[in-house]
């Protein structure tokens, strides 16, 4: 038994130092424990609103007959139902748009990622680009989904005796005052998310541009924002089901 | 993946581009949030409806960390530094829902 284990080779320590034990750089893995702590920041947030929510009162009528009232939490399907320039209601098509942009906007980031590999510039830079474009394009729908929600809908609620419409930090006419302060909270957190996401697309689209990157020899900075960029998109998907959805 | 020695750079040619998986990944993230909107336009439902969401969101989640992230592909121990931790998510969820149900009920009862 002993000769045997004296034959083998002696196992390098891989905690030893000389090897990378995670087989990641060190930014890439100061990347993904950011993320972590950032997941739960996201994390105490929707997990705030569905504590509130139980403190609630839930809607137990018939869903045709909803009413807009503080006394109990309003249904989603019926707070955010509309569409840019067209007078209509229906439930999810816009954040199901809003969902499609960022998806789109993920898949054209892991596609610049693809091409960094490849060390093709040209390629680099058209698909940061797109990803930006598709950050600004959300950007722009939860601008006018804030604006539609801060201006409320054509029939108001009444609160103290008075017709409310739309939705302050203090009250608003879709619900109990948590429910908008934590919908601004909450999108407007993920919002400064992608906007400060935009701003690092944009910086390593513009370096990448100027051949920083290829003077250096690798894309690394491309993966690294990557990373940043597909988690903004994966809170979103979290968002958009305990938001919006459920 | 990211060693800058494998860089193809020194001979000037770009290989082809390869991205079938991501457009595969793309397309099944597609399809589940069709199957969203289809389930909630068709299933009345709440608790099944509710779980459905739920149980979808994970898969999508899976899918966008996993292949988009590159998590999939990386060292078990790094797969497991990220996400062991969330264990405690779990243990926020059930906490904090429990509290509010049972505000909610003190409220209502006393």
């Amino acid at each position: 038994m002993a000769h045997a284990i004296a034959q083998e080779k002696p196992v390098k320590n891989i905690w030893g130092g000389g090897v990378e034990p995670l087989k990641a750089s060190y930014g890439k893995l100061m990347m993904w424990f950011f993320l972590l702590s950032d997941t739960f920041t996201f994390s105490a947030l929707l997990i705030t609103y569905g504590m509130s929510r139980f403190s609630h009162p839930a809607y137990a009528d018939k869903l045709d007959a909803f009413t807009f009232n503080t006394a109990w939490w309003p249904v989603p399907d019926k707070v955010f139902d509309g569409v840019p320039f067209l007078n209509v209601h229906v439930p999810l098509v816009f954040v199901g748009i809003m969902t499609f942009i960022l998806i789109m906007s993920s898949v054209t980031m892991v596609l610049a990622v693809e091409a960094g590999h490849r060390m093709d510039r040209a390629d680099v830079q058209k698909w940061m680009l797109w990803t930006i474009l598709g950050g600004i394009a959300f950007l722009s729908c939860q601008a006018w989904e804030w604006t539609h929600f801060i201006h409320g809908k054509h029939i108001g609620t009444l609160i103290d005796g008075q017709m409310f419409y739309g939705a302050n930090l203090h009250r608003n006419q879709y619900g109990p005052p948590l429910f908008a302060d934590l919908f601004f909270f909450i999108t407007g957190f993920h919002g400064t998310h992608v906007l400060s996401g935009v701003v690092l697309n944009f910086l390593v689209f513009f370096n990448a541009s100027m051949g920083v990157y290829e003077k250096r020899g690798h894309y690394e900075m491309i993966e690294k924002v990557g990373l940043y960029w597909h988690f903004v998109d994966l809170v979103w998907v979290f968002v958009f089901t305990f938001f919006y959805l459920i | 993946m990211s060693s800058p020695s494998h860089a193809p750079v020194a001979t000037g040619e770009i290989p082809k581009a390869n991205t079938a998986a991501i457009w595969r990944t793309f397309w099944i993230l597609l399809g589940i949030t069709a199957v969203e909107f289809l389930i909630a336009f068709t299933v009345s439902s709440p608790m099944l409806r509710i779980s459905v969401f739920v149980g979808l969101t994970f898969v999508k989640a899976f899918y966008i960390v996993g292949e988009f992230m590159h998590l999939k592909h990386e060292v078990k121990t790094l797969i497991w530094s990220v996400v062991i931790p969330t264990m405690f998510i779990v243990w926020l969820v059930i906490a904090l829902l429990y509290e509010g149900g049972s505000g909610l009920s003190s409220r209502l009862n006393y």
